[in-house]
């Protein structure tokens, strides 16, 4: 059992947890900024990002897709502004007229060129290739130990474990500046924080997550890890730092459990094959959002804002 | 593949390639103009969630005709499961925006991504089951018109004209209801009911546009036509008409070219037809569009500045602003050393009058509606009549104060 | 960056200068600001005196808002220079306050009534700055001056309006600074806060601090400040509130929005 699990699981489930992690520490700030939407969009653009990325190098190398997706990130958001300024239109809306024109670009570009030797596709892209990620090279939990086996990790794992890191870094380095430019942005200005490069950064940074995590996981765990955790979080209790916490834990619940019931679910009901762990992944994470607005302790608004 | 393109174009492609083309157009049409009504109630990405919680209906639909000993891939009976779960997930989006402190926007993406998760969750379920007849369900995720059955085509057909109908029908109350929803509640419409059916158009436009444009990009048909007209006209009838141009010409021409073109999934073809014109509205568009602002700002900042600089020299102060500087030089109002020439002392002295003049006005019972306009910068001629401006002149008593 | 001005000649060739005061709090000179087309305030020109207390007043859509945005860097001049201490905003940053109007931000933010207070040492903490019990000692005394240090460890939603305003207050206290700009303080609270917001202000003004606030009760200017800045997008009127807050000003500044038996109610001096 242990070393079938070392093997097979362990990886899989470390990545999962990653990537759910790296997604919901930005996420916390987009859902209290309202901006919970900018995830979706992100995931969207990432898409034509990476393929981008790849026709211009060739290859399906970490950096220059990492480049592609945040490029791509940072370019539908200029669009974004620039259509909400000049239409003077809802931001839902010039946020669904950007991420669906890039989306089907990169969808049209992904068809029209030759990926077929490479693992880049539109399904590929929605579920990722978690249960793929196994780890052959180790024999049980001595491997753990084994430099040789080490060498032999997926590497997405190493990836995915410093692009967590970085992004655990960064919200820790930039934690007050972000918590004030989300409360109270005009008061953040008048002590001259640049809070538009803040909120540019903020976006940055969840694409980098979302393209780290899309590479193993899909863009359905990218959307679901960006709203769900934070959002049950919120409903937990009424102080940031105490939000940040819980969202860690639920997006590590989440990734834990639904990875064990893709595997191991359907054969308990009988079944003989595992379902998409990415898609479980997310199930979960709505289950667990799900409680928390039945039973949060703080899931009622309390004194409404302002009066006039 | 021109002549292909052109042939579809024309109709001329085949019954089904026809029909797809009259499908995609109406399909679109329908779209446009109900996202219109979307877009103007600010709600436009509530759209993505019904739109990504068609897909565990479309599982389900699947498993249960299945399981029923019927053709899972009946398009009729996915349609109706598409639209259970979409239903679903449009009440959640409501319930947890009301129920707890969570705003719209994470209650759409919530639903969203979880709706989509576990229908992804069942439709790799499907793929083990041992019916083998899988194949087709991944096409309703970004559309495909390849193999298409005649019968489904009339129901996308008759499916788009339905949808159309309805529009024309609720235009009135759902006009009334976008532009001003208070109003609409003091006439007696109910607003709830009202804004239900706009949500329950979207959703039959998601549905009926499942099979052409699929469940991921059906979003762009609803939003995008809206937008794009939205940068060329000011009245809400004439974003609704143009909307529904944009989107049947978009669906249109993007059936037309993926009949082309087979091998390529429909929706995001139909949907970057529907981009360029979006881009084409956003650059070029006399009202909204990028040029037309660059200029008018351009234009304003240089009257702002002139009309700065002018009572500065009426009132022979200082100028620091290199800008102010830049402009009454180059409208020849001072010299190069900064000395104001003859037509700059006149100009000045028409600012300086003018600034005495709405001194007055202030002070004045009359014209309420100019002092609401006043911005320094309109010339008052075009704000007061000339009865009320000699009015005006009366009370400043003798123009020789000007320019002392 | 300072520019030198042009000096330009009148027609009788006198060569006038504007009154320049290099280091007075705040200094606005030709301030234009527009949103889309239409500028919110047209070229105000207003020089604040040390330790003084100025009222900005205006009808609705005045501008006062949008003058003290501009200020503050919150909103882009289209034209216009403003110092501070003689200085840039950036150079002067450490040295001004600002409370935002209560309206502009989200009460349902997950935070703690001494967390809003901290806020106002961030700059002095930076991005790493350990906290330590002196700032929260600092933050305490501060919410002690507005009458609020029994209420550190609520949840801000659970204020009424009157007390976000105060802790506001109090975080713009916590700043330390030596010019404060305040939007609305006094809008929609109670009696209580109102005297206890005052009460502050005038402390601050013994210490020969600058407080400018924008104000929308006439009928206190009299009694709360000794400057008063009256505009509707162009500058008015300015100057001491003895002769400058008289009834024909008001009738300038409100036109014929505001009552004539309104204006006798104020009991000002004749214009």
């Amino acid at each position: 059992m242990g070393s079938e699990f070392v093997m097979l699981s362990l990886t899989p489930i470390l990545i999962g947890i990653l990537a759910s992690i790296a997604c919901a520490l930005p996420g916390n700030f987009l859902v209290l900024r309202r901006q919970a939407l900018i995830g979706d969009a992100i995931s969207h653009v990432v898409l034509p990002g990476i393929v981008v990325a790849f026709l211009l190098t060739g290859t399906v190398a970490s950096l220059p897709m990492m480049i592609g997706a945040a490029g791509a990130a940072t370019i539908a958001v200029i669009l974004i502004e620039t259509i909400k300024r000049l239409g003077r239109i809802e931001p839902g809306a010039a946020m669904g007229v950007v991420f669906t024109s890039m989306f089907a670009g990169g969808v049209l570009l992904l068809e029209q060129s030759d990926t077929s030797s490479v693992h880049l596709d539109v399904e590929h892209a929605l579920m990722g290739n978690l249960e793929s990620l196994v780890w052959f090279a180790a024999d049980g939990w001595s491997s753990l130990l084994d430099p040789v086996a080490l060498a032999a990790l997926p590497p997405e794992l190493p990836r995915i474990a410093a692009v967590c890191a970085l992004v655990a870094g960064l919200t820790y380095l930039f934690w007050r500046p972000l918590k004030i430019s989300t409360f109270d942005e005009g008061f953040a200005q008048s002590m001259g924080i640049p809070t538009t490069a803040i909120s540019i950064g903020l976006v940055i940074a969840a694409a980098v997550a979302a393209v780290a995590a899309f590479d193993a996981v899909g863009s359905i765990i990218v959307i679901a890890m960006f709203i769900c955790p934070p959002a049950a979080a919120r409903l937990m209790t009424n102080r940031l730092e105490v939000q940040v916490g819980w969202s860690t834990v639920f997006a590590v619940v989440s990734a834990v459990l639904g990875y064990v019931f893709a595997g191991y679910g359907p054969l308990w009901l009988g079944g003989q094959h595992a379902v998409s762990a990415a898609g479980m992944i997310a199930t979960v994470s709505g289950v667990i959002l799900g409680l928390a607005c039945l039973f949060g302790p703080q899931r009622k608004r309390v004194g409404e804002a302002a009066t006039d | 593949m021109w002549t292909t393109f052109l042939d579809a174009l024309l109709l001329q492609a085949g019954y089904n390639a026809a029909l797809v083309a009259v499908g995609a157009a109406l399909l679109g049409v329908a779209a446009g103009t109900t996202g219109t009504f979307l877009v103007l109630r600010k709600r436009a990405l509530v759209s993505d969630a019904i739109a990504h919680a068609t897909l565990p209906g479309i599982g389900l639909a699947f498993i249960c005709m299945i399981a029923l000993g019927g053709d899972g891939r009946n398009l009729a009976g996915l349609m109706l499961g598409s639209a259970l779960t979409a239903a679903a997930g449009l009440l959640l989006v409501a319930w947890i925006s009301r129920a707890t402190r969570l705003s719209e926007d994470a209650a759409i993406g919530a639903v969203l991504s979880v709706f989509f998760g576990f229908g992804i969750v069942l439709l790799t379920l499907i793929q083990t089951m041992s019916s083998g007849r899988q194949a087709g369900l991944d096409g309703l995720l970004l559309g495909s018109t390849a193999g298409m059955l005649f019968q489904d085509g009339i129901i996308i057909a008759v499916g788009g004209a339905l949808a159309v109908a309805a529009v024309f029908a609720l235009r009135r109350p759902m006009t009334l209801v976008a532009f001003d929803a208070e109003f609409a509640k003091a006439s007696g419409w109910n607003v709830g009911y009202i804004d239900l059916a706009i949500m329950g158009l979207v959703l039959g436009v998601t549905v009926i546009g499942l099979k052409i444009v699929g469940l991921i990009l059906i979003v762009a048909m609803l939003i995008i036509p809206a937008v794009s007209a939205r940068f060329w006209t000011e009245r809400t009838e004439h974003v609704v008409l143009g909307a529904g141009l944009i989107g049947g010409l978009s669906g249109y021409v993007g059936a037309a070219l993926s009949a082309s073109a087979p091998a390529v999934p429909t929706g995001p073809i139909i949907v970057l037809v529907c981009a360029f014109l979006f881009v084409l509205s956003l650059l070029f568009a006399p009202i909204r569009g990028v040029l037309a602002s660059l200029l008018r700002h351009r234009r304003f900042q240089v009257r702002v500045h002139r009309r700065q600089g002018l009572l500065a020299l009426a009132h022979s102060e200082a100028i620091h602003d290199r800008m102010t500087l830049a402009v009454l030089r180059r409208d020849g109002l001072i010299r190069a050393d900064g000395v104001a020439t003859d037509i700059g002392r006149a100009q000045a002295a028409k600012a300086l009058l003018d600034e005495r003049r709405w001194e007055i006005v202030r002070q004045l019972q009359f014209a309420e509606g100019a002092k609401a306009n006043f911005d320094g910068l309109t010339p008052i001629e075009g704000v007061l009549t000339k009865d009320e401006l000699a009015e005006v002149d009366r009370r400043l008593g003798p123009l020789s104060i000007v320019g002392g | 960056m300072k520019e030198t001005p042009v000096k330009v000649a009148a027609e009788d060739g006198r060569i006038v200068e504007p009154p320049t005061s290099d280091d007075s709090p705040l200094a606005v000179r030709g301030l234009t600001v527009s949103y889309g087309d239409k500028p919110a305030v047209f070229s105000v020109d207003t020089i604040v005196p040390q330790g003084s207390m100025m009222a900005i007043v205006g009808p609705n859509g005045a501008g006062k808002s949008t003058l003290l945005k501009a200020v503050l860097g919150i909103v882009k001049p289209l034209s216009g220079t403003v110092s501070i201490f003689g200085e840039s905003l950036s150079e002067a940053q450490q040295r001004v306050a600002y409370v935002p109007q209560r309206a502009s931000v989200d009460w349902d933010f997950p935070t703690r009534v001494i967390d809003v207070v901290l806020m106002g040492l961030y700059r002095e903490l930076g991005l790493l700055g350990w906290l330590t019990n002196r700032h929260r000692k600092t933050a305490r005394a501060c919410l002690e001056r507005v009458g609020m240090v029994e209420f550190a460890e609520r949840q801000i939603g659970q204020l009424s309006g009157g007390q976000q305003q105060r802790v506001f207050l109090a975080r713009a206290l916590a700043q330390d600074a030596d010019l404060y700009l305040l939007d609305e303080p006094f809008s929609g609270v109670d009696a209580a806060t109102e005297k206890a917001i005052i009460d502050v202000l005038k402390s601050l003004k013994s210490q020969n601090k600058t407080v400018v606030c924008v104000h929308h009760d006439l009928a206190t200017v009299a009694d709360y400040f000794d400057r008063v800045l009256l505009i509707n997008v162009q500058k008015i009127a300015e100057g001491p509130v003895a002769t400058t807050f008289t009834a024909e000003n008001l009738q300038r500044t409100y036109g014929g929005r505001l009552a004539a038996t309104h204006i006798d109610d104020l009991q000002l001096p004749a214009g």
